[in-house]
């Protein structure tokens, strides 16, 4: 196997392994667009980091807590509804971070790899920041979990009984923030959202107990950057969709599974 | 009443609690007291501002006026209102007991077993009926070991036999364990036998007193008169008393006015 298609593969695996997980929880709270805005906002973050010359990871985090809070802000008011002010957010943060890379200069950037991705790239390097990340969130899930997992059932409840339910969003978003930031390089700002929703769609048809359905949207994903992998490097076609439309794939067969 | 009148029983009181949402008066100077073993049961019509009122007891709701007094470490069982789960979460009856905080595998079955539920431990959730689901949610809260239980609704979603099942559940529970019972009810009839006291809210406190004496309050009948009660043949009585202007009872004949009416034909009770 070539080494850069090992790297690829790892880089894909390490990051289902949290967007598994994030992701149950980004169809039991309903909060697909949300997550959507978020990853848009990454493009922002991508021309933060050339315009101010740091890390582009760490622009990334930055833009997308930022979008994060002026989202929590904003949803306090009730006159726009949430979707519309989703909606705003996301193709705001997406077109000025398209504005601004175009008056970066003497740097060529490749806006198809920042939209869709390019895991084929992947250099060790970047495998260790994703390493990092990825443990990073798995830590700090499990520290959640109980009070994340209550909230989510329900959010009166579990104030009653004490969860801090402010604290608590606002760290999931933080959880969200970097899987988008490490995800950026390898799938892209427009296709990270479909990785937190396909898999974690398809695994609810295999699941008993909200953990089985986070480890079985681990696996599907798994299977699926696999999958895309192999039909990437076989028939050359785009590995980022590839991927997605893998997990597609798996996602219709869990429904035809069901209908029987 | 002041703090150190309260007796040792005495759970929570609200006092002239004023509050308004988006400049809309939800709530306007309304007192009630909780205690232990007793049963305070608020009825009105939607919009009254009845589960503003348990959010408020609850710290949920910041009020714009009045005092809220909690006894200090009061712990409060709350069984919310209907309460949906998203279809995609896999959720067993055992697992969302278990996400109660101080919560075991073995207090979470015990409870269930005192709810008479132990039965559907290994059932998901949502494939539970209405009543089942209300029982369910009782015995999160009993987890808690509370000293207040307070009830939104219980018995939304619940048919009419499950519903006096229900209740007298909830009365059996709370003269065993001793704790005061705060509930939300539409209904008066179906209730009536297990409370103490009752509170009809209408944005304000229309009136308050014992069941009987509310459900003749003309406050009562304005907002309530109409409801097609009978056929539930739920509950009888007779009275012999009427209120003051402030609400008090007066035992004897009504002598004003406005408060004189024909008790069978009043209200329709089987």
């Amino acid at each position: 196997m070539d080494d850069f298609l090992l790297r690829a593969l790892l880089a894909g695996l390490a990051v289902v392994l949290i967007s598994g997980p994030l992701g149950v929880f980004i169809i039991w709270r309903r909060m697909a667009y949300f997550g959507d805005t978020l990853s848009h906002s990454a493009i922002l973050g991508v021309a933060l980091g050339f315009l101010l010359s740091i890390n582009i990871n760490i622009g990334i985090l930055v833009s997308t807590i930022l979008v994060a809070i002026l989202l929590i802000l904003a949803q306090r008011q009730k006159q726009l509804g949430s979707d519309t002010l989703l909606g705003i957010m996301a193709h705001s943060a997406l077109s000025l971070g398209l504005i601004l890379i175009s008056f970066v200069e003497g740097v060529r950037v490749d806006i198809d790899s920042l939209l869709f991705g390019d895991i084929l790239s992947v250099s060790w390097s970047d495998l260790s920041i994703v390493a990092i990340g990825v443990i990073t969130v798995l830590t700090v899930l499990s520290f959640i979990w109980k009070p994340l997992l209550s909230l989510t059932v329900h959010e009166e409840l579990a104030r009653v009984e004490g969860v801090n339910v402010s604290l608590i969003s606002a760290i999931y978003t933080l959880l969200i923030a970097i899987l988008v930031a490490i995800a950026m390089k390898i799938i892209g700002a427009l296709l990270i959202t479909s990785l937190l929703i396909i898999p974690a769609a398809a695994a609810r048809q295999f699941s008993r107990s909200p953990e089985a359905m986070a480890v079985f949207s681990v696996i599907i994903g798994m299977i699926a950057v696999a999958l895309g992998l192999g039909a990437s490097f076989l028939w050359d076609t785009p590995a980022g969709p590839s991927i997605v439309i893998s997990a597609s794939a798996i996602f219709l067969f869990s429904q035809i599974i069901k209908r029987r | 009443m002041t703090h150190s009148e309260n007796s040792i029983a005495t759970l929570a009181t609200l006092k002239n609690i004023n509050l308004s949402l988006h400049k809309k008066s939800i709530l306007h100077d309304v007192s009630l007291e909780l205690q232990a073993g007793k049963v305070l049961t608020v009825i009105g019509p939607n919009g009254a501002g009845k589960s503003t009122l348990i959010r408020i007891l609850l710290g949920l709701q910041p009020v714009d006026s009045g005092t809220v007094w909690l006894k200090p470490k009061l712990s409060i069982g709350y069984v919310p209102q209907k309460i949906s789960i998203n279809d995609l979460m896999p959720l067993t009856v055992k697992r969302f007991i278990a996400l109660a905080k101080n919560s075991s595998a073995k207090n979470g079955l015990s409870v269930l077993k005192e709810i008479g539920v132990a039965h559907l431990a290994e059932h998901d959730i949502k494939t539970l009926s209405g009543g089942e689901f209300q029982r369910v949610l009782l015995a999160r809260a009993l987890l808690k070991k509370p000293e207040l239980l307070i009830l939104d609704e219980p018995a939304q979603g619940v048919d009419v036999l499950g519903q006096s099942e229900l209740y007298e559940k909830i009365s059996e529970l709370k003269d065993q364990y001793g704790f005061g019972v705060l509930m939300i009810s539409h209904d008066l009839h179906l209730v009536m036998q297990k409370t103490d006291q009752v509170l009809c809210l209408n944005q304000h406190i229309c009136c308050s007193g014992q069941p009987e004496d509310v459900s003749n309050h003309p406050e009562y009948q304005r907002l309530f008169g109409n409801l097609p009660s009978e056929g539930l043949a739920v509950y009888t009585h007779h009275h012999n008393h009427c209120h003051d202007l402030d609400g008090g009872v007066v035992v004897g004949t009504c002598k004003h006015g406005d408060h004189s009416h024909d008790h069978e034909s009043g209200h329709n009770h089987g």
